[in-house]
């Protein structure tokens, strides 16, 4: 075949330009070259682990010593710092520190008769400082939707292959100590929680303590008797409405009496005689708000740690 | 050194909580300890602004007769604050803690240094 046909036969596809001219040898790297090669691999994996070993390093060893020696220093330094700084603090007790200025003297003064609720610090958190507050219930709230991000397990349910992740089979089922003293104690504890919160604007309490009180019996709750009995009423949608309803009614509730001027003759809410349970305004509602969201978020907490589902 | 060193005896006591939560901090390699250390620091300052908020021989600020004067109540401000200050550092240990989770789950260690050097054995 002449060479002027082959081309002709390659541009059209029908068969390789080198075909039966060229000794196609298969590619073999010859063993010497592979040997050294090898050599290097191993060479290089030894470097890393004479790297990485941090039991006979000598170099890490020195460097470890000195970072505690000079943590140390800078812990005394600190330490003796900061004890100049209180040396040179007013004493405790007196009465004319620069921190009880005209601030706390207005709210202590004004507090009463402005918030309507006996107790001041309530009225300072709840009616002064309300949307500080709100803050607060926001940071929870964010703080469990990380932490559902992060500890979610979203295995999906198989049908058949059920595979547990909870660790109760690890602990005595159904212990019967722990549920009868649950039977007595879960009640109280709820119903001190729900005391606390009402008596947010009275007496030492509101929200925050309530309703971590009342998280705490759900905990021993779930303890005693499962999460089986648990999931009947407090599951992610659950969870998710309640945070929600709660946070946007604190929201709303808190503009409108804001927008309409911070002061309560033109917000129409009676602020009620003082030292009744329905008295102070908006404050024993939003005490009942933040007193929900923290709730929920102490038991979301404690699922998420311990099974990673509700 | 000022005069009231002794008199602030509370303080020196918050300060020096302080300081161990520190020092736990910087000292221990495991995580879960490194935490605690954070929430003695944060128990340290709620002690600190408890008692920059108190007043000798006077009582908290929850008028049940009705009275209501600077000469009776210890200051309000601070007991708000200490308040602010719990609610955050419940959010950051839980979000500590889980995150720590995680990284047991990928290295099977909660020692900091040797979680750094597998990062460097990845090549990371």
């Amino acid at each position: 075949m002449k060479n002027s046909d082959r081309i002709r036969e390659w541009l059209l596809g029908d068969e390789s330009l080198y075909y039966d001219t060229m000794a196609v040898k298969s590619q073999s790297i010859n063993d010497e070259q592979a040997a050294v090669e090898e050599e290097l691999i191993k060479g290089s994996l030894d470097q890393k682990e004479k790297t990485f070993d941090t039991k006979h390093n000598r170099e890490i060893r020195t460097v470890s010593v000195l970072y505690n020696i000079l943590a140390a220093v800078f812990v005394i330094f600190i330490f003796v710092n900061l004890l100049m700084c209180v040396s040179y603090l007013p004493p405790l007790e007196e009465s004319q520190k620069a921190v009880n200025n005209e601030v706390s003297q207005r709210y202590i003064e004004k507090g009463l008769k402005e918030c309507g609720s006996t107790n001041i610090v309530a009225g300072m958190i709840l009616d002064y400082r309300a949307f500080d507050t709100f803050g607060e219930s926001n940071v929870l709230f964010i703080a469990t939707v990380t932490v559902l991000i992060l500890m979610r397990n979203n295995r999906k349910k198989e049908d058949g292959a059920v595979s547990d992740p909870d660790d109760r089979r690890l602990e005595p089922k159904d212990d019967i100590i722990l549920q009868k003293a649950a039977t007595f104690l879960v009640p109280v504890i709820v119903m001190f929680g729900i005391y606390v919160i009402m008596n947010g604007h009275l007496s030492p309490g509101g929200g925050f303590s309530g309703g971590a009180v009342i998280g705490a019996g759900l905990i021993l709750y779930a303890n005693a008797f499962g999460f089986h009995k648990t999931e009947r009423f407090f599951t992610e949608k659950t969870y998710k409405w309640i945070s929600f309803t709660a946070l946007t009614f604190y929201c709303l509730a808190k503009s409108y009496s804001f927008f309409t001027g911070a002061n309560h003759l033109e917000s129409h809410i009676p602020l009620g005689k003082a030292g009744a349970i329905l008295s102070a305004g908006l404050i024993l509602p939003l005490n009942i708000c933040v007193g929900l969201v923290v709730a929920c978020t102490m038991y979301t907490f404690y699922c998420m740690f311990r099974k990673g589902d509700f | 050194m000022g005069p009231n060193l002794l008199n602030n005896y509370g303080q020196v006591i918050a300060m020096l909580m302080f300081v161990i939560g520190f020092a736990n901090l910087l000292f221990h390699k495991n995580m879960i300890k490194k935490i605690i250390g954070f929430n003695i620091m944060d128990s340290s300052i709620y002690l600190f602004l408890a008692q920059m908020g108190y007043i000798k021989s006077h009582i908290v600020p929850i008028a049940t007769d009705g009275a209501a004067s600077v000469d009776q109540y210890i200051n309000p401000i601070p007991t708000g604050l200490v308040l602010t200050g719990i609610v955050v550092s419940v959010s950051v240990t839980a979000l500590m803690l889980s995150l720590c989770v995680r990284l047991y789950r990928r290295y099977n260690t909660l020692d900091l240094d040797e979680i750094t050097t597998m990062l460097r054995k990845e090549g990371r």
